[in-house]
């Protein structure tokens, strides 16, 4: 089994995750709480990774980050190093590719979070911002873990992007799931076999996970 | 038909010929990896004729019995360049293979070697002409040939090592710039194709296969960078 790749996979999810807690929640905020009219394009931006195949969103992503755009040439100015087939072009193409899978079920569950104790709040003169952190993320905080838990394996199985600018370099850019598309190209079935079987199992584990979380939620808060 | 990615341009010219001259055939064909074809047709993809980049999948075929027996036919010899941008500062004119050693040059795409026989040649091309392990640190690998290209063509990787038949094509032709990698630094990349079994006894499966060997074939791929294969 190729542990390399694993822990490629694993490092990678995880910093995506990471990057899109941090810029899911003010997002999904933002597109739950503001009134601007044109809030419904930013909707549809956020999601377009759904619908847009994984090829053509690798292709865009190698031209953006290439050496010749604007992005690459800017980040070949403040790092002196190249994004394509590397962690960090990785890692931005992962954080685009599934900022859906954060941003809506945090925009759900924000949206499900009564209004009338974000406005008891306010009125108590609790700030926007501690209202934001003391009520509405314990509240939503199953949505948060749900888009957290998905971006997270969403990440883990990516494969066309990762194929568009990986490079398939091995413990930069090849990840498990390229790994074992290798495998299986070059006829090495049992190898590939016992890492897709280990991805299986894994990713039953993070669906259970998801679903065990939602129903606590219901138990404890019952809709009404 | 399924095609390796390195027949993308010249096929096309080949099979308008062959069209033209039996209207009563219909082929299309789909371009990709010789490896994953190879697996495509082992679990049933409906393919009536394989062209691989190599003589090992349709081999293994007819050895599986997958293909119509002594089917087995060569139709060309592959050549491999390495190519850069024609805006690209690298000097591969004068320095051919050595260029690729230069700090200039970050990336250097070439074929998967695990499963495309471009890959395989630029591969042992590195090691015999003694770049290797200078060159090594900065491969990064395309699924098949034709992605190894489009990797250059997009300025992701500074150069790289391809077809022949790829950097010939009139859209990619003037693009960039190129020098040969010498015939004896990479094992012959001799390329066969099979009728599979689904297509046994179909004559236009057969007269396809013959129209590839004779010589009007031989000519538009011998314009696209390959070498006619020693014998049949």
């Amino acid at each position: 089994m190729d542990w390399q790749a694993i822990a490629l996979s694993l490092r990678l999810a995880v910093s995506t995750t990471a990057i899109l807690l941090a810029l899911g929640l003010p997002l999904a905020y933002w597109i739950v709480y503001s009134h601007r009219r044109w809030k419904f394009l930013v909707e549809a931006v956020v999601a377009l990774p759904l619908v847009l195949p994984p090829t053509v969103l690798g292709f865009y992503i190698l031209l953006a980050i290439g050496p010749r755009s604007p992005v690459g040439a800017l980040y070949a100015k403040l790092t002196g190093g190249l994004l394509p087939f590397s962690f960090a072009g990785l890692l931005l193409a992962s954080v685009l590719y599934s900022l859906p899978f954060t941003v809506q079920p945090m925009v759900a569950a924000f949206g499900a979070v009564d209004r009338r104790l974000i406005e008891a709040s306010w009125c108590m003169g609790v700030s926007r911002a501690a209202t934001f952190r003391r009520v509405i993320i314990p509240l939503a905080r199953a949505g948060i873990a749900t888009g957290a838990i998905l971006s997270f394996a969403h990440t883990i199985g990516e494969f066309g992007v990762v194929l568009m600018v990986g490079g398939n370099i091995g413990g930069i850019t090849r990840t498990v799931s390229i790994s074992i598309y290798d495998q299986v190209q070059a006829l090495n079935y049992t190898a590939a076999a016992h890492t897709s079987l280990l991805l299986l199992g894994f990713s039953f584990a993070v669906l259970a996970v998801v679903y065990a979380l939602q129903r606590r939620v219901w138990a404890i808060w019952p809709v009404s | 038909m399924a095609a390796a990615a390195d027949l993308q341009f010249a096929l096309p010219q080949v099979l308008a010929q062959f069209r033209a001259a039996n209207t009563g055939v219909e082929v299309s064909a789909v371009y990709g990896s010789s490896g994953n074809f190879y697996s495509q047709i082992r679990n049933g993809a409906p393919f009536d004729l394989f062209l691989s980049a190599d003589m090992d999948y349709p081999r293994r075929l007819a050895a599986e019995g997958l293909a119509v027996p002594d089917s087995l036919f060569k139709y060309a010899v592959g050549r491999i360049v390495v190519w850069v941008p024609a805006a690209s500062s690298i000097d591969v004119d004068g320095l051919g293979i050595r260029a690729l050693e230069s700090d200039a040059v970050r990336h250097v795409a070439i074929a998967n070697p695990q499963h495309a026989p471009y890959g395989r040649a630029a591969e042992a091309a590195l090691r015999s002409l003694g770049v290797y392990d200078r060159v090594a640190p900065k491969l990064v690998l395309g699924e098949n040939i034709a992605q190894t290209l489009e990797f250059v063509q997009s300025g992701a990787a500074d150069g790289g090592i391809v077809a022949l038949s790829l950097v010939l094509a009139p859209t990619v032709k003037n693009q960039g710039r190129y020098w040969e990698v010498p015939l004896d630094a990479y094992p012959r990349i001799e390329q066969g194709g099979v009728i599979l079994s689904r297509a046994r006894g179909s004559a236009g499966a057969a007269r396809l296969g013959a129209f590839l060997k004779n010589a009007p074939a031989r000519r538009i791929l011998r314009d696209y960078g390959f070498y006619a294969p020693e014998g049949r």
